[in-house]
Order: C-alpha cells, then sequence, then structure tokens
C-alpha cells in the first residue's frame, strides 16, 4: 500500500496536518458551528488513513498502534457512559447535565463536551481500528508484498 | 445521481464499481449541502467516499475484481425488486413537500427545540444540544453501535496478538506449543 510518487507524498505532508487540525476544530466548535464529535471522529479517521495509503501501513502502525486504536474506541463509550453515571453520582439523572457545574449552560456546555469528545474518540477509533484489520490481511496475505521492501526507498 | 446509479448496476468490473461509488457519495454530499445539512455532508464525504472506498479496495485485493455473470434474469426477482420499488414509490405520495412547513416533522418537538434550546442548553447550534442533550440516549446507543461494529469486525476478520486468524492452524499450534510450555 505503499507509493513511491513524491507528489503524493508532498501533497499528503501537505494536507494531513490541515486535515488533523480541521478535525479539531469541528471537535471542539461544534457547539457553534455545524459538526460534532462524529465528524470530528471520522475525519480524524481520515488524516490517519490517508497517512497509511502513502507511507505504508507498517509507518502508521507505529505512529498509531492497533492497541492504542483500539483503546481509543473503548475508552470512547465509557467516558460518554461515565458521564452519565458521574451526573447520577452528583445528585441528577442519568446524562443530566444540569448538575455539573453551577449554572445551568455552564453544566451543560460542559456535558456536551465532554459528551463529544467521547463520541468523536470512539468513532476514530472504530474507523482506524477497521482500516488496520483489512489492511492487516492486505499486506500479509497476497503474494505480493509492496510493504517491507518499499520502506527502504522511503528512509532514503 | 441517477446516471451513475445505473451504470453501477450495468458495469461488471468491480473495480469500476467501488470508484463509482465514490463518485456517487460525493454527488449526495453535494445534494446535502444543497439542503444546507453541511454536517452530514462532510461525513458523507469522508466515510462514503473516502473511508469505504478504501476499504472496498481492500476487500477487492483479498477476493477478485471481476463479477460472477450469471445466467439471465430470475424472473422471481425482477418482479420482487419492481414490487418492492413500488411499493417504496408509493410511500414518498404521502410524504409532505420539501421544506413544508406544515408537515408534522416541524409540529412536534422542533419548535420546542428551537424556541427553547437556547435558554436550556445554551450552544447557539441547535443540532449539537439536540443530539448531545435532549437526545443523549440515542447519541449513547449510537456510539454503543458504532463500537459494537468495530470490535465485530475485528472478531470477524481480526488476528490474535501473534499475527495470526484466530482460528487458523498455526493459531492453534502455537496455543497448544503455549500449553505444554506452561505445563
Amino acid at each position: 500500500m505503499m507509493v513511491e510518487k513524491t507528489l503524493m507524498r508532498v501533497v499528503a505532508k501537505l494536507l494531513i496536518p490541515l486535515i488533523v487540525l480541521f478535525a479539531f476544530y469541528v471537535q471542539f466548535h461544534g457547539d457553534f458551528g455545524p459538526g460534532g464529535g462524529f465528524q470530528a471522529g471520522v475525519i480524524l479517521a481520515v488524516a490517519f488513513i490517508l497517512y497509511a495509503l502513502i507511507f505504508g501501513v507498517r509507518v502508521a502502525r507505529r505512529v498509531i498502534p492497533s492497541a492504542v486504536s483500539r483503546n481509543l474506541l473503548a475508552l470512547g463509550v465509557l467516558i460518554y457512559g461515565g458521564t452519565g453515571i458521574i451526573t447520577m453520582l452528583m445528585g441528577g439523572e442519568f446524562l443530566d447535565y444540569n448538575v455539573l457545574a453551577s449554572t445551568v449552560h455552564g453544566g451543560q456546555h460542559l456535558g456536551i463536551f465532554v459528551v463529544e469528545f467521547g463520541v468523536g474518540m470512539t468513532v476514530a477509533g472504530a474507523m482506524i481500528t477497521i482500516f488496520y484489520t483489512f489492511a492487516g490481511h492486505v499486506n500479509d496475505e497476497l503474494p505480493f508484498r509492496k510493504d517491507g521492501s518499499s520502506q527502504k526507498g522511503e528512509r532514503r | 445521481m441517477a446516471v451513475t446509479a445505473f451504470w453501477l448496476v450495468w458495469l461488471r468490473n468491480l473495480f469500476a464499481v467501488v470508484m463509482l461509488t465514490g463518485i456517487y457519495s460525493l454527488f449526495a454530499a453535494v445534494l446535502y449541502i444543497v439542503m444546507d445539512a453541511v454536517d452530514v455532508a462532510f461525513t458523507e464525504a469522508a466515510v462514503g467516499a473516502g473511508i469505504s472506498t478504501v476499504l472496498m479496495l481492500g476487500t477487492l485485493s483479498m477476493t477478485t475484481d471481476q463479477e460472477k455473470v450469471h445466467k439471465g434474469p430470475s424472473p422471481l426477482a425482477l418482479i420482487l425488486v419492481f414490487a418492492t420499488g413500488g411499493v417504496l414509490i408509493y410511500g414518498t405520495f404521502d410524504m409532505p413537500r420539501y421544506g413544508d412547513a406544515t408537515a408534522p416533522i416541524h409540529q412536534h418537538v422542533a419548535n420546542r427545540y428551537i424556541e427553547k434550546s437556547g435558554a436550556e442548553v445554551g450552544p447557539p447550534n441547535i443540532v449539537t444540544s439536540v443530539l448531545a442533550s435532549y437526545r443523549g440516549y440515542d447519541t449513547l446507543g449510537e456510539t454503543a453501535v458504532v463500537f459494537t461494529a468495530a470490535v465485530g469486525v475485528l472478531v470477524i476478520i481480526g488476528r490474535s496478538k501473534g499475527g495470526m486468524m484466530p482460528g487458523s492452524k498455526a493459531a492453534r499450534r502455537r496455543r497448544e506449543d503455549d500449553e505444554e510450555a506452561s505445563s
């Protein structure tokens, strides 16, 4: 899955930071503009998948090991559910953000922020995990194993 | 969009089909932008045109890129497809016109969200307050669905730590070796 084309690599190197930045913008600006956790997670995952396509899955696995993406996946759901449990412990109902801060708006804002963060983590983790699972099969089980040989070219 | 759809059905080369599905998704994203649903649009562009195309290509390189050609159309399948399509189109006759203010969907809870979400929740983006606050349970469920989907993929085609399929002969052999070593 490694591409030798210099042009693609240069363009990808320019694009990937912008994509990641846009993902975080969508994540943390979701209260005011369009977007939220789902969209941000997907965009973040696209950045890493693009990286893996251009520079090879093996290099990408060094950036985000599959264990990390799997933990992200589970941690996001835990953060979401955990927020609900915390609001219960603080005397409200499940996922009742009003009790999180002294004012209603403050509590709602904090609650939405944390919950959207959890959603983003889960979605990004899920997308990267699924991609790694597919890519692992493609790389190891086909007769042509481009990944290992072309990595030397990358280090040149 | 319609041209792409018919072309998709007609093509036999699955590589071209995957590429066309991506193009179809891009058209859909443009459609969402026209309908002012920008957030849905970029999800469609990223997932439909981006990630799923990559995953489909991965699948193709594992299997084959030529569709198996079947003998002529089966009459039963043809009748079934036309019947289902007919029922679906008949269903759209009852739908209110796009942007109709008197449609049921604009009468029920939408007004309350638009009028009160500023005071009750706060964020200027009403979609966010509905998703994360009013419909917090639903979104928790959706997140759980995404989680389950990824776990499902891992269980079905994922591999154990040694880089082998969980049920493969190599994995079993290694497990037996481990058991011998530990006993």
